[in-house]
C-alpha cells in the first residue's frame, strides 16, 4: 500500500509523482451523491484519447478482413484481447500461419507494459471497499487509453466513486470500440479500394507516431527503429517468423545499445 | 507438430487459438500487475528489456504493415506508402509530437498520391 506522505497540491489532486491520497475519503462532502458516476466515465467517451483509439478501431476491423480473418473472430479478438498493439501483433502472427507458442510469445511479450500501467492504475483507482475480485475483473478493461484517461481524471473523482466513474468510462469505450470493429469489417467490402487502404493505413501511422511520443528512453527509439527496418528485411529474404526474431533479437540489441549508452554517458 | 491458426478446421479452434495467444497472454500481465500493486519497480533491468522487445515487436509488425501489407494497401505503389509514412512522422515531429497531426499527414499524402497516379 502506498502510505508515503502526499504531496497534494491546494485542490488535493495527487501530484503526477504516483503518489496518492488516503485510501479513504475525508474531504468529499461536496459531492456525496452516489448516483451518475457511472454515467459520468461514459461521457468521458468524448475526450481526445478516446476518439483516437475509436478511429484506430476503424483501422483494426479492416486489417483483420484484409487478413483473412472472419468478422466473429473479430469481434471476438476485440473483445478477448483488448489491447490494440496486442490486438495487431495477433493479427499479425496469425495472417503469417505463426505457431501457436511463438504467437502467444510474441503477444504476452507486446503486452508486457500492462503489468507497470495496472499496478500504476491500482492505487488510483481502489478504495476501502474495493474487493481484489473486483480489481481483477475490471483490470480487463485498462489498455493504455483506459489508463491514459484514469491517471487524467480519477484524481479529479472522490476516491470511493472511482471504480464506477472508471468502469463507466472504460466499458462504454470497450463497447464503441466492439461495435466499430464490426461495422469497419462489414463495411469494409463496399468501400472503394484506396479507403479502405487507407483505412487499412490508419494502424501503422497511428502507432509509428504514439509510440515515438511514448518512447522516451533511448533504448525504446532504437527499437522503434530497428524493428521498423529489420522486418521487411528478414521478410523479404523468406525469413520464417520475421515479427518475432525482429522482436526479440531486435529489442535485446536495442536495449543493449541503450545499455551501452548508459555507461558511456556516466563515464 | 506446430499448431497455427488454421491447423483445425474445428469451428471453435480460432477462438480457442485466440483465447490462449492472445486473451491469457495479455491478461495474466494485468492479473500480475494487480497483485503487484505499487510494490513493482518500473525502472529495473529486467523491465527496460521488455519495453525495448514489446517496442520492437510492435515496431515490426508496423514495418510489415507498411512495406508488406495485406489486401487493398498492397495496389498502392510501395514508394507512396513509405512516403506516406515517412511525411506523417515528420509532420507528426513538426508540430510537437502531434500524432493527430502525423496521421492526417500521412492520409493525406496515401490518398491524393493514390487519386494522381490512378484517378
Amino acid at each position: 500500500m502506498n502510505w508515503r506522505g502526499a504531496s497534494r497540491d491546494s485542490n488535493g489532486r495527487d501530484s503526477r509523482s504516483g503518489v496518492t491520497e488516503p485510501l479513504s475519503d475525508h474531504q468529499s462532502g461536496l459531492d456525496d451523491r452516489t448516483s451518475g458516476w457511472f454515467r459520468r466515465g461514459m461521457a468521458g467517451i468524448a475526450s481526445v484519447p478516446a476518439v483516437i483509439l475509436m478511429v484506430s478501431f476503424i483501422g483494426f476491423g479492416v486489417l483483420c478482413r484484409e487478413s483473412g480473418l472472419s468478422l466473429g473472430q473479430s469481434v471476438f479478438m476485440t473483445a478477448m484481447v483488448w489491447a490494440l498493439p496486442s490486438q495487431v501483433v495477433l493479427v499479425g502472427a496469425v495472417s503469417a500461419g505463426t505457431p501457436l507458442v511463438l504467437t502467444a510469445i510474441a503477444v504476452a511479450l507486446s503486452a508486457v507494459r500492462l503489468t507497470p500501467m495496472v499496478a500504476a492504475w491500482v492505487p488510483l483507482v481502489r478504495s476501502q471497499h474495493t474487493r481484489r475480485y473486483q480489481l481483477l475483473l475490471l483490470s480487463h478493461f485498462v489498455a493504455i487509453t483506459a489508463w491514459i484517461f484514469a491517471m487524467m481524471r480519477l484524481p479529479d473523482v472522490p476516491r470511493r466513486h472511482r471504480v464506477r466513474y472508471f468502469a463507466g468510462f472504460a466499458v462504454t469505450l470497450f463497447a464503441c470500440n466492439i461495435a466499430i470493429t464490426a461495422a469497419s469489417f462489414s463495411l469494409a467490402s463496399e468501400m472503394p479500394v484506396v479507403l479502405v487502404a487507407a483505412l487499412f493505413f490508419l494502424t501503422p501511422i497511428y502507432f509509428l507516431t504514439a509510440m515515438s511520443a511514448a518512447a522516451r528512453l533511448p533504448a525504446e527509439v532504437y527499437a522503434l527503429v530497428i524493428g521498423l527496418v529489420a522486418d521487411p528485411v528478414l521478410f523479404a529474404y523468406a525469413i520464417p517468423l520475421d515479427i518475432v526474431w525482429a522482436g526479440l533479437v531486435g529489442g535485446s540489441l536495442a536495449y543493449l545499445f541503450g545499455r551501452l549508452r548508459r555507461r558511456g554517458a556516466r563515464s | 507438430m506446430t499448431l497455427t491458426f488454421t491447423s483445425l478446421t474445428a469451428w471453435w479452434w480460432p477462438y480457442l487459438f485466440i483465447i490462449l495467444a492472445g486473451t491469457l497472454a495479455t491478461d495474466v500481465w494485468r492479473w500480475v500487475g494487480v497483485l503487484a500493486g505499487d510494490r513493482l519497480r518500473d525502472d529495473s533491468e529486467a523491465i527496460l528489456w521488455v519495453r525495448a522487445v514489446a517496442t520492437a515487436l510492435i515496431a515490426a509488425v508496423i514495418g510489415k504493415m507498411i512495406v508488406f501489407p495485406s489486401g487493398s494497401a498492397a495496389t498502392i505503389p510501395l514508394f507512396l506508402r513509405i512516403l506516406a509514412a515517412g511525411g506523417g512522422w515528420l509532420a507528426f515531429m513538426a508540430l510537437r509530437k502531434n500524432v493527430i497531426a502525423g496521421v492526417v499527414a500521412a492520409e493525406l499524402i496515401l490518398v491524393g498520391g493514390a487519386l494522381l497516379i490512378a484517378p
